[in-house]
């Protein structure tokens, strides 16, 4: 600690240290590729086309050439392409029908009413419960006894609640994300250190700008990985919903195949879910990407 | 601004009154004068954490008073309320990491009013430039070094121009160089305003190099021992580590600390 002979100390200004922080944005303005060009001259997607050209052989392979005891009742990958792509389907669904696109609609509508609602009300509550202990104390125990009810056991309730068909659906989706994302939203809120809530208070802030500043920004990664939970389940209610009493919807669409023996439909229907899913949930991390830049360059 | 005498009389903490007591605090006195930097030392989990909550406001006390100014701050039952008086810097950390370092910087005068966003903004750019920080305003906590998140810590602090700035163990983490670095940057603000300082610490080069007066706590329950008075120079230099009256203070802190960090060790304290 005596090495400095001139016992001089340096102005902190000119140490390195300060000089790092001018130094890394141009370091980033350097980067050669954007991440786009940068997968695409990697392996990976190279791997992710493999993969699914294994998964329809594989497909095809059990289905059509071994006919195995388990598949051979399955429509094969061709069969179910060619209908899917036809323009004139034998089973009357196809990426030309325009029924095709009513029943992905109306599951994409009842999908996305039930998840907003879901949000609006199981978003702030969560919140509220993570930051009140007395608020969390009065709802902490009904919630914790609604929660583990599997949705399908709402199911007489739901009719008899809700007059028609729709609003059944709609409330067993909801029902299904909404506990997802209170819970998320809660355990955000607990998740955020004791530290910033002192920090905030010895800086002087009043309760709603500690919740506007330190809460609701806090617990935000939790909140969006709430989300992506809660629309997987809302997907997965949703299904159960439109087997039960829908008129449209592909849930409805993949039952009704099946009581009418038109198996390709009920693949088609199927992937089309998992199309619509993805989609769904890749939205929600977009947005969250978005609203939570300070995590994003964290990592 | 000015001012800023702390007095801490008679201080008793106990946690879990009912089962398992834990006494932290056994009958701590001190008199902090206004603008002293005041450094306290003493063996892990001996409740130099608990008297600097204490005083922040974060908790309350069992026994005992605290004052600032003359004013009662804290009694049994009546903690002090958090204010910005009396800014925090955590062992840990705390800048705000969802907020950018100029928005972490205006946040107290913003939340107090006192400031409109415009001259906050102008304000907070001014400090960050006198602390060597102006080319971070902008990033996020979570992209800059421990370094300097912990200089754009005492940034947020000073901001709000407090009467006493508490720092618990604000340099642990830091390796020696960036130490050095550390101490220096914080006496250079300490010497431009003259804040009364409470400084927990464990690194007694640390507490001698910083401190006007260093009081040495006993291990838990935890009372002031003995209180060193630094006479060195102001402003001071690494130099001064080499001078025979720096080394006669080291070395009766050490035995000081020593006598007491033995006793805790043998008593298989574990750290609170």
């Amino acid at each position: 600690m005596t090495d400095n002979p001139s016992g001089i100390i340096p102005a902190v200004e000119s140490l390195p240290l300060a000089e790092a922080a001018t130094a890394e944005p141009q370091a980033a303005a350097h980067r050669p590729r954007g991440p786009l060009a940068k997968w695409l001259t990697s392996p990976a997607p190279w791997l992710n086309v493999s993969g699914i050209l294994g998964f329809l052989l594989l497909w095809h392979l059990l289905t059509t050439v071994l006919r195995l005891p388990l598949f051979d009742k399955l429509p094969g990958p061709l069969e179910t392409v060619g209908e899917w792509f036809s323009r004139n389907p034998t089973y009357g669904i196809s990426v030309f029908t325009v029924e095709y696109y009513q029943h992905i609609g109306l599951s994409c509508l009842r999908v996305f009413l039930a998840f907003l609602l879901a949000t609006a009300l199981g978003v702030p509550l969560g919140l509220l419960m993570g930051w009140k202990k007395t608020f969390c104390d009065y709802t902490f125990p009904v919630l914790e006894l609604l929660r583990p009810i599997p949705m399908l056991a709402w199911v007489p309730l739901a009719i008899l609640m809700w007059p028609g068909r729709e609003t059944s659906i709609v409330f067993l989706t909801f029902l299904g994300s909404f506990f997802a994302t209170l819970l998320n939203s809660w355990l955000g809120v607990k998740s955020i250190d004791r530290s910033y809530f002192r920090a905030a208070a010895s800086l002087g802030a009043s309760e709603s700008l500690l919740f506007r500043k330190i809460v609701w920004p806090g617990a935000m990664p939790f909140v969006f990985t709430g989300l992506q939970i809660s629309m997987g389940y809302a997907w997965f209610s949703l299904v159960a919903g439109e087997m039960l009493a829908g008129e449209f919807g592909l849930g409805y669409l993949i039952w009704d195949s099946y009581i009418l023996v038109q198996y390709p439909v009920i693949i088609i229907a199927m992937f089309t879910l998992g199309v619509v899913g993805s989609l769904s949930s890749l939205i929600i991390r977009l947005v969250g990407n978005l609203l939570i830049k300070w995590k994003v360059k964290e990592a | 601004m000015g001012l800023g005498a702390i007095s801490v009389r008679g201080a008793t903490k106990v946690y879990n009154p009912d089962e398992a007591a834990i006494l932290a605090l056994d009958n701590c006195s001190m008199e902090i004068g206004a603008g002293e930097f005041s450094v306290v030392v003493g063996p892990s989990g001996c409740g130099k954490t608990t008297l600097l909550n204490a005083i922040a406001g974060f908790h309350d006390l069992t026994g005992g008073e605290i004052l600032l100014d003359g004013a009662e701050l804290s009694s049994p039952g009546r903690p002090a309320k958090p204010g910005a008086d009396r800014i925090v810097v955590f062992q840990n950390g705390a800048l705000f990491p969802w907020m950018t370092i100029l928005e972490n910087v205006t946040f107290g005068p913003l939340a107090q009013g006192r400031l409109g966003p415009r001259e906050a903004g102008a304000e907070a750019l001014a400090m960050l430039e006198t602390m060597g920080l102006s080319g971070i305003a902008s990033d996020y906590p979570g992209s800059v070094s421990s370094g300097m998140r912990r200089r754009a810590e005492i940034a947020r602090a000073m901001m709000n121009r407090p009467k006493v700035l508490l720092l618990d163990e604000p340099f642990r983490a830091m390796d020696a160089l960036t130490k050095t670095v550390a101490h220096q940057f914080l006496l250079e603000v300490y010497d431009r305003t003259k804040p009364t300082v409470f400084f927990i610490t464990h690194d007694l080069d640390e507490a001698i190099f910083l401190a006007t007066k260093v009081y040495i706590m006993t291990t838990r329950p935890a009372a002031i021992k003995k209180v060193l008075e630094v006479d060195l120079p102001r402003p001071r230099s690494y130099k001064l580590l080499a001078s025979a009256q720096y080394q006669a203070l080291r070395q009766e802190c050490q035995e000081t600390v020593r006598a007491e960090a033995l006793k805790a060790f043998t008593a298989g304290e574990r750290e609170m």
